[in-house]
């Protein structure tokens, strides 16, 4: 797998890739290595530095980690994949390059195939532009934040923020660490936490947990995702690591940075148990509520959505991992969450259905067990509706634009907006550098409207505006 | 136990990083935001409108909120850029484009 | 039987133009609905700019409309202030080249002949307006009476301010009819509303609404698209663009013609727009779009160049093949009224239609004679819109 750093000169005008796939996590990686396998000529768009994506984040080779594996579940699977595809000369793996728009093309037409625009980095010349008869999407999820009051201090950090910085560079964003919000995530993060040596004084998920009773027959289907589990438990109790259930951080204090949190105990609607709560002191809070699909650049063309059980929006696909956009494939946590095991499964049946080839039934079987379980992880984890009751008027919600609850309030009571993208009008929340990735559930719930159907979106993220001025090359395979 | 036992990990010689003029030690491999974290710094921006400090927060190149100054050029994420020896960091005022004002 | 509401008027659209007509009824004493499929501003008002520009016109009706609506922003803004983002910035326009400067001295002497205030700007004058504006450019025109409003903040504290009752998110299926065929209120899927007018301000849906009534008002989609930079101070302190602008107002070209209009926003971000294609409601990006923007500006402002384009967003103007709106009464459907087909010009022209047609529902003179902008101007003029080209 030739890694393209540079320009990409080495590919030619006019010719294009079989495949691109765009996002080297779990789903890309499995789908680049079939792929290629199955002999189509492939790029491997991605953002990151270095292959993995978010899940199989890794320590810069600089750091010359002797035991990688020590922050991860499942780094065998990533250690064979990554081996397989290094020896995949039909795999072009552009690292570096964020995809701000798909343009698509027209299957069949060798002379309008997809292209995939690219930046670089900040320079002028730093575009890039990929040509592909086919795209897989495999840009996995980002986190979902409920906003509450004191959590724009810093020393908040996001779970999967600081797991990432704990895998990728070796830090920590405190000693000891709070651990807060819903879903499986908190469970792993904090594990990560204690065994690189900070000390997380409780973990605190918002749901009971009772969710997960109803789907016995799930769970028995997936007996890794409860080893999983229970792996992180073990270590956790090991730690003395206290889960507080049904309870949330309702409250970070501190000034300039965050030195205590306020705990209370939540109803099944998540609304705080007034007298419940109490003060648990902290250099740092990591906190999240599951994950949500980051889709942008197939909405963007109109793929059709489907919303789970938590209200997060995630791509309507068919057994072959297609989107409704003729040529656009998509794999992974774009389809909903559902973890490592499933994002590998989907790329895998995603680049047989590429190339035309039937779909292997040990992924399908893969596929059928971990959706299912999927659906029941985000049914027990789906936010209770009262939870803006923690959320003060003067609480920002919007972080990048700073807007406070109380703006979105009046919007909706006094200005008649009733969904997430008039009170983004009305108010700048969502219009910020993160484009709403941040605030726009939480938007989306104050607003009363539900997360709806994802604006459209033109650019995925920002652009330096000399590169949009100045069109680049294009590029195929070599 | 430190992340770096955790993981047996055996880096070359630390880089030299200058924070707001002061010198902090970077291990290679770090990102900026790492390395800040490492040194216990949290916050090197502050915003537009509030004036408050914001450090990482996501981690992985999507919030924004790890805006900072970086060799002269603003509105640089601190947790995508490695950090590299001599890198000059400046706690970020508001939208970090002061001398563009007219 | 669904609930029946009695009303003096109800305004079919929430966007600004709605909002106007809402605003300027209820001032007068009517008793008002307004109902749309979506939110407030849901629609082009939205994805608009908040152009209040007199610049772009030539003389004309619809220049006469901008004037009238000039004035009344500047009332407006009294009231509402910085809630709507009001700034009477003033419009710099720039020739590109030293014919430009031609161009520009003929339509301001006819602007000026009609009332509108056109300064002309040296070549060594630029640059005190507006200081990071590209060396060399041989001239250009203020004109102080543009100005710029948040139009989607306009259209939310029109309707307030107006107290009309608002049914948002409810789509109008059919029209109440009385004898001879008059419009006599509307059905939602949840309600009547009934009301001896009808004001249709659905902008690009605005074709459709007539349509329910029996007649046709040919509302065309003509796309833009804006890129937003990131926040900024303010390095662009007018509405700045280039002399080609004027021309492709006017055009009746289906071709995309774009012609970068710069501004600052009291937010921070650099608003960049906006291209004009006749493409239907087709969303595609086109990323040649995109780029003729991005260049067009860094050619006003190289200083663009460092900064990052943080967004962009799309929109669909409404207009009539005659590129002139649709206002009052509709001849062949008693109760029926037009305010739409306003194209890129909704945000600015508003207070002034809206106020035209609250005199034609009270039965007053209006400020204009309403005649060049007839609702039913087009009958006989069949497939006008394709005879310009459209495909």
């Amino acid at each position: 797998m030739p890694t393209s750093k540079s320009e990409p000169s080495g590919g030619r005008r006019g010719r294009c890739y079989d495949l691109a796939v765009i996002g080297a996590g779990p789903a890309g990686l499995a789908a680049a290595d079939a792929a290629a396998g199955l002999g189509l000529r492939v790029a491997l768009v991605d953002a990151g530095s270095r292959p993995g994506g978010q899940y199989y984040r890794h320590p810069a080779p600089e750091l010359g980690a002797a035991r990688p594996e020590k922050l991860h579940h499942g780094w065998a699977a990533f250690a064979r994949l990554r081996a397989r595809l290094a020896a995949r000369p039909l795999v072009d793996h552009l690292p570096g390059h964020h995809v701000w728009a798909a343009e698509a093309g027209v299957p069949g037409d060798e002379e309008r195939p997809w292209r995939l625009h690219a930046t670089r980095g900040p320079g002028a010349g730093d575009r890039a532009t990929v040509l592909a008869r086919a795209v897989l999407l495999a840009t996995g999820a980002h986190e979902r934040h409920l906003p509450f009051p004191g959590w724009t201090l810093p020393g908040v950090v996001t779970a999967g923020g600081a797991q990432a910085v704990l895998k990728s560079s070796l830090a920590l964003p405190g000693r000891r660490i709070v651990v807060a919000g819903s879903g499986p995530l908190l469970l792993a993060a904090a594990s990560s936490l204690v065994s690189a040596g900070a000390e997380v004084p409780a973990i605190v998920e918002a749901t009971s947990y009772l969710g997960y009773a109803r789907g016995l027959p799930v769970l028995a289907g997936n007996p890794g995702k409860l080893a999983e589990g229970a792996a992180h438990g073990a270590r956790l109790l090991r730690h003395g690591v206290r889960l507080r259930r049904s309870s949330a951080v309702v409250e970070a204090h501190g000034t300039d940075r965050v030195t205590a949190v306020t705990v209370a105990r939540l109803d099944a609607r998540w609304k705080p148990v007034p007298g419940s709560e109490r003060r648990i002191a902290c250099d740092a809070l990591a906190i999240g509520h599951g994950l949500v699909p980051q889709i942008e650049l197939a909405t963007e063309l109109g793929a059709a959505t489907v919303t789970g059980p938590d209200g997060a929006v995630a791509l309507a696909v068919d057994a072959e991992q297609r989107t409704s956009v003729p040529g656009l494939w998509a794999a992974g946590e774009t389809c909903g969450v559902g973890g490592a095991d499933l994002a590998l499964a989907e790329g895998v049946l995603a680049a047989h259905a590429v190339a035309g080839r039937p779909a292997p039934a040990r992924e399908r079987a893969v596929r059928r067990r971990r959706r299912a379980f999927a659906a029941l992880m985000a049914a027990a984890h789906a936010p209770g509706p009262d939870w803006t009751g923690w959320v003060t008027d003067d609480t920002d919600v919007c972080r990048c634009e700073e807007v406070p609850a109380g703006e979105v309030r009046a919007a909706v009571a006094e200005l008649g907006a009733g969904d997430a993208r008039t009170v983004k009008l009305l108010t700048r929340a969502g219009m910020g550098w993160c484009q709403g990735r941040m605030c726009g559930p939480a938007v989306a719930c104050l607003s009363g409207g539900g997360a709806g159907r994802p604006d459209g979106r033109p650019l995925s993220c920002p652009v330096p505006l000399a590169q949009l001025a100045d069109p680049g090359p294009e590029s195929g395979p070599a | 136990m430190d992340p770096l036992d955790l993981v047996g990990a055996e880096p070359g010689p630390a880089r030299t990083i200058l924070f707001d003029g002061r010198a902090v030690s970077a291990l290679p491999g770090q990102t900026l935001a790492a390395a800040l974290w490492a040194d216990g710094v949290l916050a090197w921006r502050t915003t537009r409108r509030g004036g408050r400090p914001r450090g990482a927060f996501c981690g992985i190149g999507q919030c924004f909120d790890c805006l900072a100054t970086v060799n002269g050029r603003p509105n640089q994420r601190l947790c995508l850029l490695p950090a590299e020896h001599g890198d000059t960091v400046t706690t970020q005022e508001g939208h970090g484009r002061a001398d563009l004002e007219v | 039987m669904l609930k029946r509401t009695p009303y003096d008027v109800v305004v079919v659209g929430a966007g600004v133009v709605g909002a106007a007509c809402a605003y300027y009824a209820a001032r007068s004493g009517l008793k008002v609905a307004v109902v749309d499929r979506g939110p407030v501003a849901g629609g082009t008002t939205g994805a608009g700019e908040g152009n209040l520009l007199v610049s772009d016109k030539e003389p004309g009706p619809e220049l006469d409309l901008a004037l009238l609506s000039t004035r009344l922003w500047r009332e407006l803004a009294e009231e509402f202030g910085a809630r709507v983002e009001y700034e009477p910035k003033g419009g710099l326009v720039v020739a590109t080249r030293p014919a430009g400067t031609d161009l520009l001295h003929g339509l301001a002497a006819q602007q000026r002949a009609v009332g509108v205030e056109a300064l002309p700007v040296a070549a060594d004058e630029l640059r005190t307006l507006e200081p990071h504006l590209a060396e060399g450019l041989p001239g250009g025109y203020l004109y102080p009476q543009d100005a710029q409003v948040q139009p989607a903040l306009a259209a939310a504290h029109l309707l307030r301010a107006s107290g009309a009752d608002r049914y948002l998110g409810e789509a109008v299926t059919g029209l109440l009819r009385g004898p001879g065929g008059s419009v006599t209120g509307v059905v939602t899927g949840r309600r009547e509303l009934a009301a001896p007018a009808v004001v249709n301000a659905a902008g690009t849906w605005g074709g459709e609404l007539a349509a329910l009534a029996g007649v046709r008002l040919p509302v065309l989609p003509r796309r833009g698209f804006v890129l937003v930079t990131e926040p900024l101070p303010r390095i662009v302190r007018h509405k700045v663009y280039a002399a080609d602008y004027v021309a492709d107002v006017a055009s009746g070209s289906a071709d995309l013609q774009s012609s970068a209009v710069v501004e600052g926003t009291p937010a921070g971000p650099v608003l960049i727009g906006a291209s004009r294609e006749r493409v239907g409601f087709d969303r595609t990006l086109d990323p040649g779009v995109l780029h003729r923007l991005a260049a067009q500006a860094a050619a006003l402002f190289p200083v663009l160049r460092t900064v990052q384009v943080q967004r962009a967003y799309r929109g669909f103007r409404p207009y009539l093949p005659d590129h002139l709106p649709a206002i009052g009464p509709d001849a062949r459907v008693p109760g029926l009224h037009h305010a739409c087909g306003h194209e890129g010009a909704g945000i600015g022209l508003a207070p002034a239609t809206g106020l035209l047609v609250s005199r034609r529902l009270l039965g007053e003179e209006p400020e204009l004679d309403l005649a060049p902008f007839r609702p039913e101007r087009f009958e006989g003029a069949e497939r006008l819109e394709d005879a310009e080209g459209e495909s």
